[in-house]
């Protein structure tokens, strides 16, 4: 499987600085009902979007996409990777939060989407900046850890091991996992609960 | 010289394969527990790639997420429901994973039916694409929630990678009031300590409130640990836990158990173990609690008003008046008296038996409110079973509840149960975010189900402890 280095996201962003997203509203349990992830992405905030004709997922301006900047504890509640798998397909290729759950922040490494952190105020500055000027283009570097739009240069952060698999393109940890089989075999020889406990 | 490590990191050194450079561990996985919802995709990549389920026997697949609760005849009326069937049926009988589907007495929701069988055991680390993979912490265990990639990654080598948490002592000593259970234990731990209070920490619930606990007690906690924002709570491993397990069809016998008995024991974070933090709540603060909103921390003790936005931090404000317009409640209203339309008693959180009997105590002489539609969903087959063997569910019929199949149901409405438009619903189950409950405009209200019973039957919330 050729996995690419993943160094930079360039394009336009879009705003959602709200708090505590779950993933049910991300995508909503009844599009679950799938054995492939094809054809999420038009349901991606799909009650959100029906409760609030303004909601940005359906404003215009915003239909090209590819950074979302979101609030504290985004992707929190259920594991489905069906949420990031659901951005990803609407067009997102990075997000930057206030903060991540954990699963939705490992599912979002998974697929090689960059989810970094920066702080409130500059979360603010750059949602501000982005809704006065909807094509203003917006770079996140992450070997830098830098986003840069326009003239607003603000610091981010993601966690060493994360941010340097999407670098080198070591993201796909089935492949790495699979190269210590040896290994795995002889470990489970030593787990108590495989050897009855002797 | 006395070990001082807590249990989490016990259980973690023992499954360690090996660190990378990054400081990431690729752990082996004891038990992986697999569900329709979240396993097609992965199964999907193994054959992408042409790999091998690594360790078949240790794989156990239900049906739990979509399966009707009201006729499980096949085919489902729900023809993507029984495209999802058909592919579990057929990705376990190539993989060689055993599947425990309808026809067979141990199907139910996934995080009843592995300590139901003895599937769960102390010091295994336990993964499932599902975030309530939580709950079997109750026995000692690293038990965490993974996505379907991780899935792929545990079928196909047994292992993933994961950094190591922090691990939170939170201590809640003294003796829980009657009408206090479970549950309020844990929705108020997350209301004190917030929903994202837990990230980057593994919890460890102890103390005498929890000693005092049975082990569905411990699961009810434990269960709810990611809603707190920790990927996985546990319970040290005690004399209860052991019984539990004895006998169980997956439990090891004779000596074996004895020696595997020791071993569980010897697990349990001793006097002088380590943590990164530590809470202590008392069990004489809690009272039997509800939330409002929209997360499962905004809650209150069912005595208690709403919060007022006033003494509220001006951050936190958007957010509560997002939840309090979505509930169509007022600030500082109190929670009492608000009228439901719907009562659930369900989910992995609180459908096993102690939670079933518990309703039905309460249910009995009285009579579901007119306006209230009321379901009781068995967790398990067994538990279904055990249930009808006792008779809680004529108790339950007399009373006008109705009496289902087990499976997730109206925990998250991806089967034919959901909420109609605004229906507000009394629910036994662990997450009240928008739309959980089917209807993007429903409304839910987690309790006990012990409130669940007394909300059906006066038609509004209620205080268990004035009901008679
Ligand atoms: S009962 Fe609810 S929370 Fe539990 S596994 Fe089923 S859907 Fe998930």
């Amino acid at each position: 499987m050729a996995i690419k280095e993943i160094k930079q996201i360039t394009g336009t962003a879009l705003p959602l600085l709200l708090d505590d997203i779950d993933t049910d509203r991300i995508i909503p349990a009844r599009f679950l009902r799938c054995v492939t992830f094809d054809g999420l992405g038009e349901h991606a905030f799909e009650d959100d979007r029906k409760q609030d004709p303004n909601h940005p997922f359906d404003q215009v301006r915003f239909r090209a996409a590819s950074i979302l900047i979101a609030g504290r504890n985004f992707g929190c509640g259920s594991s489905r990777e069906h949420a990031p798998q659901s951005l990803m397909r609407w067009g997102i290729q990075a997000i930057v939060a206030e903060s991540f759950a954990e699963i939705f922040f490992g599912n979002c490494g998974s697929l090689g989407i960059p989810a970094v952190v920066a702080s409130r105020t500059d979360l603010e500055r750059l949602a501000q900046a982005v809704d006065q000027n909807p094509v203003l283009q917006v770079t996140l570097n992450l070997e830098t850890q830098k986003i840069t739009a326009g003239e607003l240069v603000i610091p981010v952060t993601m966690p060493n091991s994360a941010r340097e698999a999407l670098i080198t393109g070591q993201w796909d940890y089935l492949g790495r996992l699979l190269s210590a089989a040896d290994d795995i075999r002889a470990h489970a020889a030593k787990v108590p609960y495989l050897t009855g406990w002797k | 010289m006395s070990d001082n490590r807590n249990l989490f990191n016990k259980v973690w050194d023992q499954h360690a394969v090996r660190t990378l450079p990054n400081g990431q561990t690729q752990l082996f996985i004891g038990l992986h527990l697999i569900h329709e919802v979240t396993s097609p995709q992965a199964f999907e990549i193994l054959r992408d790639r042409g790999l091998k389920v690594a360790f078949p026997e240790r794989t156990i697949a239900t049906v739990d997420h979509i399966v009707p609760t009201a006729s499980q005849a096949r085919p489902f009326v729900d023809l993507l429901a029984e495209q999802m069937m058909s592919a579990i049926e057929k990705n376990c009988a190539e993989f060689g994973v055993t599947l425990l589907d309808l026809k067979d007495k141990r199907q139910g929701i996934v995080h009843v039916v592995g300590p139901e069988q003895g599937l769960t055991q102390p010091g295994m680390t336990i993964v499932c694409g599902d975030s309530h993979t939580s709950t079997h912490g109750a026995f000692g265990s690293i038990a965490i929630g993974i996505g379907t990639s991780n899935v792929a990654e545990v079928l196909a080598t047994q292992t993933m990678f994961l950094n190591r948490p922090k691990v939170r002592r939170v201590v809640v000593d003294g003796k829980l009031a009657p009408g206090v259970y479970a549950k309020d234990v844990i929705l108020y731990i997350i209301q004190k300590l917030g929903v994202q209070g837990g990230v980057g920490y593994a919890y460890e619930f102890a103390g005498t409130t929890f000693d005092a606990m049975s082990m569905e007690e411990r699961m009810t906690v434990c269960n709810m640990s990611i809603e707190g924002g920790a990927r996985c709570g546990y319970i040290n491993p005690d004399q209860t836990t052991v019984e539990y397990l004895r006998g169980r069809p997956n439990s090891p016998v004779g000596a074996e158990f004895d020696r595997a008995a020791a071993w569980w024991l010897s697990l349990a974070s001793g006097p002088n173990a380590v943590f990164d933090d530590v809470v202590v709540f008392k069990a004489s603060d809690i009272e039997p609690t509800v939330t409002w909103g929209i997360t499962p921390a905004q809650s209150v003790g069912v005595s208690q008003p709403l919060p007022k936005l006033a003494e509220i931090g001006a951050e936190d404000q958007k957010l509560i008046k997002e939840a309090l317009e979505f509930m169509d409640l007022k600030e500082g209203q109190p929670i009492k008296g608000t009228k439901i339309d719907v009562a659930f008693i369900g989910s992995c959180t609180n459908s096993r038996i102690s939670d079933l009997r518990e309703a039905a105590r309460i249910a009995s002489g009285h009579h579901v409110a007119p306006h209230v539609k009321a379901i009781v969903v068995p967790g398990s087959q067994l538990v279904r079973e055990q249930a009808m063997k006792e008779g809680l569910h004529e108790v339950f019929q007399a009373a006008g509840f109705e009496w289902r199949e087990a499976g997730c149901s109206m925990c998250l409405a991806m089967n034919p149960d959901k909420l109609q438009g605004r229906e507000m619903c009394a629910s036994s189950s662990n997450r009240n975010f928008k739309g959980r409950q089917g209807s993007p405009t429903g409304r839910t209200l987690l309790m006990s189900p012990a409130m669940v019973t007394a909300a059906a039957i006066r038609g509004f919330v209620t205080d268990i402890r004035e009901f008679a």
